[in-house]
Formats: C-alpha cells, sequence, structure tokens
C-alpha cells in the first residue's frame, strides 16, 4: 500500500456520507490505506438500520428530495450505500467510532453496526491516523 | 496464468476503480484482467490505478460506445 486517506465523517447527511465512501473506496482502489473516523451525526449512520436513513443536506423537504435522489442514483446505476461499505470493508478500509459521542448521545455498542468496526478512539487516535496521512478531510 | 473478466458496462464512479482494484487483489502474480466498461472518467482512472499500484498496463483501446483495457498483475500488493 502506498499513501494514505484519513477522512473525518461529522455530518449525518446522506449525500455526504455517500461523498465519504465514494472518497474512501477510490483511495482503497488506487492502493492507498483509509480510515473513516465516524463522529457526531455521522456516527448516527453506523447505527443497526441507519446507514440510508440521513436527511439531505439541501433540498431534503421532509425526506422528498432524499427519495428522489436515491430514484436518480438508482437510474444512474451509483451503487448504494450498504455496497459501498461492503466495498469499503473488503478492500481493507478500517472504521472508527468516536467514543465521546456515544457518551453524549448514549449510544451503545450494542446499537452500533459492530462488524464495521475495526476500534473505538477519541481525538487522539485520530490524529494519530491524520498524521500518517497524505490525504486529511472533515466532512 | 489465467485472465480474469470484468464486465463494468453501465457501472458508475467509482464502481469500475474498485472492480479492478478487488480483481487485482485476488489475481496471482502473472494474471492478467481485461474489463470492459462505459464510463468514460473509468477510463482515464484506471490507468491512474493501476499505475498507483506498480501494475502493467497492457491495453487501452475503444470498442464502439465502449472501452477495453487489460492490465497485468506483476507484484503483490
Amino acid at each position: 500500500m502506498t499513501g494514505k486517506t484519513t477522512i473525518i465523517v461529522h455530518s449525518g447527511d446522506m449525500d455526504k456520507v455517500i461523498s465519504a465512501f465514494i472518497i474512501g473506496n477510490g483511495s482503497l482502489s488506487m492502493g492507498m490505506e483509509v480510515t473513516l473516523y465516524f463522529t457526531f451525526w455521522g456516527l448516527n449512520r453506523l447505527k443497526k438500520g441507519g446507514l440510508d436513513k440521513g436527511p439531505l443536506s439541501k433540498m431534503n423537504m421532509l425526506g422528498l428530495g432524499r427519495r428522489m435522489i436515491k430514484g436518480r442514483m438508482a437510474k444512474a446505476n451509483v451503487a448504494t450505500l450498504e455496497s459501498m461499505v461492503n466495498d469499503f470493508k473488503e478492500l481493507g478500509g478500517k472504521i472508527i467510532a468516536c467514543e465521546m459521542t456515544m457518551e453524549i448521545m448514549g449510544i451503545t455498542k450494542e446499537q452500533l453496526r459492530t462488524e464495521w468496526i475495526d476500534e473505538y478512539g477519541a481525538v487522539g487516535t485520530y490524529v494519530n491516523e491524520a498524521r500518517k496521512s497524505d490525504i486529511t478531510l472533515f466532512i | 496464468m489465467a485472465q480474469i473478466n470484468l464486465d463494468c458496462r453501465h457501472q458508475n464512479c467509482p464502481v469500475p476503480l474498485v472492480q479492478v482494484r478487488k480483481a487485482l487483489k485476488r489475481a496471482a502474480v502473472g494474471d492478467t484482467i481485461e474489463v470492459v466498461g462505459t464510463h468514460s472518467a473509468s477510463k482515464k482512472e484506471i490507468p491512474m490505478a493501476v499505475e498507483a499500484q506498480g501494475q502493467e498496463l497492457l491495453e487501452v483501446k475503444d470498442q464502439g460506445q465502449e472501452w477495453v483495457i487489460r492490465i497485468k498483475k506483476v507484484k503483490e500488493g
């Protein structure tokens, strides 16, 4: 592996989580290592049944916009979030869940898709990953 | 020396790239991968990914509305 990408997934918005996984999978496909650090609203997407439940960051219109985008994505043959996460894990991508967010929001491990999560950590874990990275983004 | 054939026609970003990476992981050194697709950005990006991974790009050609890319796995990784 050459190079590393580390992304903080702070937003739980569907479109932003999709961006995070597209960049993550793109980096893995280039032969890079990738770590996604899920914190605050982003962590909701790691809840059981929560992956594609995020609103759109714009034009959500009480979920109407979100449904429309999903339909258009399917029509354009864009992979679903679930299959993006499966590809991400299959190619060796790493997911870290923020422990502080779990505490603040009262989220327990039992509520999360633990099969996707490699590590539970705090800011030190992120910085330690990011300092060795070539690309780091906050989404 | 086996050949792996990938059909990525009508697949969108970043699926063709991801499929090539998966194929490179499961191929043995010396194997070739032939991928056919229609997504135009992938035609440029698959060669970039092959180079970034230090593998060998054998051929990029157009076939009507489709493109065909041939890659050889020359090393592990």
